[in-house]
């Protein structure tokens, strides 16, 4: 039963994908609102994306700095630690987590809402390729834009480290920095940049699929924004450990 | 023309259309009427390719709508314009933008050959200086009128109304009916209505189809409905006992002039 579900929701997920990926009708109209999809992702989502790695980064070098104690591991590895932490795990995870609950909830609401209202029947009517023109210019704003907020969260986080621990005084300025700059591999950054554009397609695809299907009333649109967060965090956790295992 | 063959329809359980033969006519609005639930809405969306009959055919002219491919059938679509029940406005656009919306998708014209487009559809449907509110900031009626504006911007060949009276007053009501009507004659569009509005009936009634539970109960034009002795027709029609006695008045006056 429960496989018959997962596999009829699957291969309509992936019909409508499909033929989400179809020549534009007119170009700049694809163009005006990849831009304006952009704007609501991308500037819309700076802030938390900032308030939340500044915490992120605060709070890996804290503990960290606990667990090393008295320990023989060099207090220079903090820095080394944050950075590493940051850039594999937090910066691309925990912000698609928050973005899945941002603007997965958000375009699932927006689709739906739009189905409800008869609004995609309509353009359908026009002759409007309403999985393109509804899907990919969203997809593609995501798959942009959701990288750099990552790579900003990244950043931000590492500032994070840095005040919460060389401020009060518990590592010096130079450590932290030395730290920063010690066994760095730039392949985590390219993995950090895999992730984000991974998770990005996952939360924005999904969260479109569920919004363009619902049916019913204000309950099911309620169920669907809901069900948009929990699938998609379920998915960029599971594919996190995907991308894990092929890239390490 | 629009021809529908032997249209059956089921969702799942729910056997909604039962064997739909009819025919609509060019330049003249064509009635759907029936109860709440007889199936109208789910005829006129199957008319247009939104659900797919469980078997039947529909055809526009020669072309059997259910045999073309998406791209086929969104060159037909481009020819239709639809009136949605509950109007479908995209809330987050002007009514000038709404108008101007299937310009912005299919043609190449320039923004102030749309502008111009969208300002003879707005005198057209009587609403010229509202093209920068949003459809949220007028009344049922104006976005009624905007909602055929836009259906119209194309010049389309057929036109679809779903409802167009439903939650408007008995005057606005036949506004729209005559404005629909004037349009199709004008522009010689194929308009499929959908209604259980006796003043349309009795109005615009060219070409009727009653429906009941999925059925066609009776066809005929306006001038037959006060003859036809049809049970379904006289049930749905002349429901409250003031019609009834209207319409035995009616009867008795013109058998009176007949001698
Ligand atoms: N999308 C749908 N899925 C399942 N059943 C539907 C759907 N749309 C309509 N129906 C059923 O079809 C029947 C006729 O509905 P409808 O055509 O909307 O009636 P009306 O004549 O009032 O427009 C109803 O019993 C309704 O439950
Ligand atoms: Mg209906």
């Amino acid at each position: 039963m429960l496989i018959n579900t997962f596999l009829y929701h699957f291969g309509q997920y992936v019909l409508l994908l499909k033929s989400a990926v179809a020549k534009p009708e007119r170009f700049s109209m694809y163009y005006k609102e990849t831009i304006r999809q952009m704007d609501a992702i991308g500037v819309g989502s700076v802030f938390i994306v900032i308030l939340i790695s500044m915490f992120i980064g605060m709070v890996t070098a804290v503990q960290f700095a606990d667990q090393l104690g008295d320990s023989f591991v060099p207090t220079y590895y903090i820095g080394y630690i944050v950075r590493d932490i940051t850039i594999i795990e937090m910066a691309p995870t925990i912000t698609c987590l928050v973005l899945a609950g941002k603007v997965g909830s958000n375009l699932a609401a927006e689709i739906g809402g739009m189905r409800q209202k008869e609004h995609i029947d309509a353009m359908e009517i026009m002759g409007v390729n309403t999985a393109a023109y509804l899907i990919m210019p969203k997809l593609v704003a995501a798959v942009f834009v959701i990288p750099l907020l990552v790579a900003i969260s990244a950043f931000v986080s590492i500032i994070g480290g840095y005040v919460a621990t060389v401020l009060p005084g518990s590592l010096s300025h130079t450590e932290y920095v030395l730290g920063l700059r010690s066994y760095f591999v730039p392949r985590y950054v390219f993995m950090m940049f895999v992730k984000a554009s991974v998770f990005a397609f996952l939360l924005t695809s999904v969260s479109c699929y569920l919004g363009y299907y619902v049916k019913g009333g204000s309950i099911e649109l309620g169920e669907a924004s809901t069900n948009a967060v929990v699938v998609s965090n379920v998915l960029i956790l599971l594919f996190d450990f995907i991308i894990a295992l092929l890239l390490t | 023309m629009i021809r529908t063959i032997d249209i059956e329809k089921s969702f799942g359980e729910n056997h909604v259309l039962k064997g739909i033969t009819t025919e609509f006519h060019d330049g003249k609005p064509n009635l759907i009427i029936g109860a709440s639930g007889a199936g109208k809405t789910v005829l006129l969306k199957l008319l247009i390719g939104l659900f797919t009959p469980t078997s039947g055919q529909v055809f526009y002219d020669d072309t059997n709508i259910f045999e073309l491919n998406k791209k086929e059938l969104r060159q037909i679509r481009m020819k239709i314009g639809m009136l949605f029940q509950g109007n479908a406005l995209f809330d987050s656009l002007t009514v000038g933008e709404n108008i101007r919306f299937p310009m912005d998708m299919f043609t190449r014209r320039t923004a102030k050959e749309k502008q111009m487009r969208v300002d003879e559809c707005l005198e057209m449907v009587n609403m010229e200086g509202i093209n920068d509110r949003y459809p949220s900031e007028v009344s049922g009626g104006m976005q009624k009128r905007v909602g055929i504006a836009r259906a119209m911007v194309l010049e389309p060949k057929y036109l679809f109304c779903d409802e167009p009276n439903s939650g408007l007053d008995p005057q606005t009501s036949i506004l729209i009916d005559e404005l629909i009507c004037e349009l199709t004659n004008r522009n010689n569009i194929t308009t499929v209505i959908n209604t259980h509005d006796m003043n349309s009936v009795m109005g615009i009634g060219d070409n009727i189809l009653l429906m009941k539970h999925g059925h066609v109960a009776w066809r005929g034009d306006k001038s037959q409905v006060l003859e036809s002795d049809n049970e379904t027709l006289e049930d749905f029609i002349f429901a409250s006992p003031f019609l009834q006695r209207l319409r035995e008045d009616a009867l008795k006056l013109r058998n009176r002039e007949r001698g």
